[in-house]
């Protein structure tokens, strides 16, 4: 059957010579290309004052994904494509065949704010697929922990979802740190799911509590006195930098840093190269940038179609050969420049001039 | 040392800043109903070739041969000259859609884009009309120009450039092989079979698609499919040849020595533009197949804007072209073709002679 598939898909292809048949489709509905994968906004559900849920159909080529994982979505503003990662906060496989992602609008984020407030049921996103270690065991532990603050929370609600579909849930405690309770993105389905599931406790933290003075971040140390068998639990830690370092640092000195999984919004960097002239070779664009300028941002500004995923140096979407030239990875503050080398362009900033093959 | 003409350094600095500025105008104003436009234009063309090729099935109804070829010969025009040609100059590369980009984008043409892109985009457009650089500027066959010293070969340009314009996608990619620079030693040999080593594979999968595959299809349709699809590509290599060589080889364009060109300002650069490139009037239609080069003027001056928007500032160079005194040439399409034609017929003898240096020629700004 496959030969016959393959054969029919070589037709088509010299049919279409030089463009492939996916691109008519395309015009037909975006969702029916598998070369350019697509999804259709469906719904938008408001989660808080700064944040939404956006329901979407993918298109045909989803592959699915683990519940924990993020995806690379691109959006059109004002007819230019802008691409970010977002976590999805539905679980894999649902029966409607839907996702969702859920998005906080950051003050200055242009794509996270036309999603919650611009974005429109019935538009068209471009999709990459899901990726991204922070996901369950294959087999999930007895014991978890979830500790997450703001929208953080959105992976973890997904495999709290993908948990919860058998109709039982294993022993879960979840931490979970917000301004007050109006704030906490799903706060009503998580209070709901803990007053259904005996086996899963939730702590909200509330820094700013409506009636009331204040109250320090949420810190491991103050966790490890509420969730007192917190060493013996596997832990997934997602939220803002702060809060990762903290665990890291109390999980690596308490012997116990293999058992925990984080995952980061925003890379460590290092900046501090001097920064240079990016030729990207195949796309003839060159630009000049700072030394903590990301080569993906450089290309993006020059208007090369940068390939890209995680932004944060993770997925590797975004990989790229180096020609030649000196770049510095903004995560490690390392710097390298052996020509042919797969440069992470996200994480990636010139040290001196830099050519890539993009 | 800027194109000699009546104007002097200033005005050419102050033409240049008009047109900074008219450029400046169209890029801040970009956007959604742009973005339409082309996106329309490429479905249009989509479904204009996939329709006409399922009505060129039923071809052994003459009727229907006639409408599919029609409808396969517009769309091929549209794909390479309103679509093609203008998404591989970067005009929508600010969509930042990796969908119609010019880093992605490969077209309907013989020549492949990559290659195209280098003797077009860098070539032809920073050195228009200027002898010796300017490889479009006869194609390195014709003598367009007087300044083209005479060979007895070119008593043949008449017939050969008929029979270019009949193969003129094979013709363009063959000259983007640039193999007359391998043969001098200006270009790599290695390199030049290179190109022409992805030229040929192009070549092949097109004819492929053309003249086998869908013929193929057509079953007892067979032959008239495959004539319909060579008269379609045959039809576009005789409609481009048209419209291109409308765009820098009627009287009253200019061409440059490569001493005029030295340390050219970008001042002067768009006064050479604008004295090398010659516009055709005629209706909205017109524009669209000719994928806007009928505002070859407007595109010289600024080859990534896009090409929807050359209509709506062409009255604007036109009036920068009457305050400064400078010809505007643009004519109806067989005025401009009997034009091109005339020349290439008194330039296969010997002699002739035009005023291509010195003063601009007192051409008056050629009404619509």
């Amino acid at each position: 059957m496959l030969g016959i598939r393959g054969l029919l898909g070589a037709v088509a292809d010299t049919m279409t010579c030089p463009l492939r048949p996916d691109d008519y489709w395309a015009i037909i509905n975006p969702l029916w290309s598998r070369r350019e994968l697509s999804g259709r906004v469906a719904k938008i559900i408001p989660e808080t004052s700064d944040t939404s849920t956006v329901v979407v159909r993918p298109g045909r080529g989803w592959r699915g994904g683990l519940a924990g994982q993020h995806v690379s979505v691109g959006v059109s503003i004002e007819c230019v494509w802008h691409r970010r990662t977002f976590s999805l906060s539905s679980p894999p496989g649902r029966p409607d065949g839907l996702i969702a992602l859920t998005v906080k609008a950051r003050p200055d984020g242009l794509v996270s704010r036309h999603i919650v407030h611009g974005l429109r049921p019935g538009q068209i996103l471009r999709l990459g697929h899901p990726s991204g270690r922070f996901v369950l065991p294959d087999a999930p532990p007895a014991r978890l922990l979830f500790v997450t603050a703001g929208s953080g929370i959105t992976p973890v609600m997904s495999m709290l979802r993908h948990l919860a579909e058998g109709g039982a849930m294993p022993d879960v405690f979840l931490a979970h740190s917000a301004r007050n309770a109006s704030e906490v993105i799903f706060g009503a389905e998580l209070r709901r799911m803990a007053a259904r599931f005996p086996t899963m406790s939730l702590y909200e933290h509330h820094t700013r509590p409506t009636d009331g003075r204040p109250v320090a971040r949420l810190t491991m140390a103050g966790l490890s006195a509420i969730c007192t068998d917190l060493p013996e639990r596997l832990a997934w830690v997602c939220g803002p930098r702060g809060m990762i370092d903290d665990a890291e640092s109390y999980w690596r000195e308490s012997g116990i840093g293999d058992r925990l999984v984080t995952e980061r919004f925003h890379p460590v960097t290092f900046p501090g190269g001097q920064g240079g002239r990016v030729r990207f070779a195949r796309s003839s664009r060159e630009t000049t940038v700072s030394g903590d300028t990301s080569l993906l941002i450089a290309g993006e500004d020059a208007g090369v179609i940068m390939p890209s995923g995680c932004r944060m140096g993770v997925c590797h979407s975004c990989l790229a050969p180096l020609v030649r030239g000196q770049v510095r990875n903004l995560r490690t503050g390392e710097e390298h420049g052996i020509p042919g080398d797969l440069i992470p362009t996200c994480v990636s900033a010139p040290a001196r001039d830099v050519d890539i093959d993009l | 040392m800027a194109a000699s003409t009546h104007l002097s350094a200033g005005d050419i600095e102050e033409l240049g800043e008009e047109l900074d500025r008219l450029r400046a105008e169209v890029l801040a104003s970009r956007g959604e109903d742009d973005a339409r436009y082309i996106r329309r234009v490429i479905a249009a063309q989509r479904g204009l070739e996939a329709g006409g090729r399922l009505v060129m099935l039923a071809s052994l109804l003459p009727p229907a041969w006639l409408a599919g070829t029609a409808m396969l010969t517009l769309a091929k025009i549209l794909e390479n000259m309103e679509i093609g040609h203008n998404v591989l100059h970067g005009q929508w590369d600010w969509m930042r859609d990796p969908q119609i980009h010019s880093t992605t984008w490969e077209w309907d043409s013989a020549s492949p884009a990559a290659q195209w892109k280098y003797s077009h985009n860098y070539v032809h457009h920073t050195y228009t009309n200027v002898l010796g650089r300017d490889r479009d500027l006869g194609y390195s066959m014709l003598r367009v120009t007087p300044e083209q010293p005479w060979h007895p070969i070119y008593l043949a340009q008449p017939l050969y450039n008929l029979a270019l314009a009949v193969v003129f996608e094979w013709g363009i990619a063959l000259y983007d092989v640039e193999i007359e620079k391998a043969w001098r030693r200006e270009k790599d040999l290695g390199e030049t079979l290179n190109h022409l080593g992805s030229a040929l594979m192009k070549v092949f999968r097109q004819g492929r698609k053309d003249y086998v595959v869908f013929p193929l299809l057509a079953g007892p349709a067979f032959l008239p499919v495959l004539l319909g699809n060579l008269t379609a590509n045959i039809s576009r290599n005789i409609w481009a040849h048209t419209i291109i060589f409308c765009g820098h080889f009627p009287g009253g364009t200019r061409t440059f020595t490569e001493e005029e060109i030295e340390g050219e300002s970008r001042a002067e650069w768009y006064l050479r533009q604008l004295l090398g490139s010659a516009n055709i009037n005629g209706p909205a239609v017109l524009h669209l197949l000719s994928g806007n080069l009928s505002h070859q003027i407007e595109h010289h001056l600024f080859p990534d804007l896009p090409s929807n928007r050359y209509a709506q500032i062409a009255p604007q160079v036109r009036d920068l072209c009457e305050r400064f005194g400078l010809p505007y040439t643009t004519g109806s399409l067989p005025r401009q073709t009997a034009n091109v034609w005339r020349r290439i017929l008194r330039l296969a003898l010997p002699g002739a002679t035009r005023p291509t240096a010195g003063e601009t020629s007192s051409e008056p700004v050629t009404s619509t």
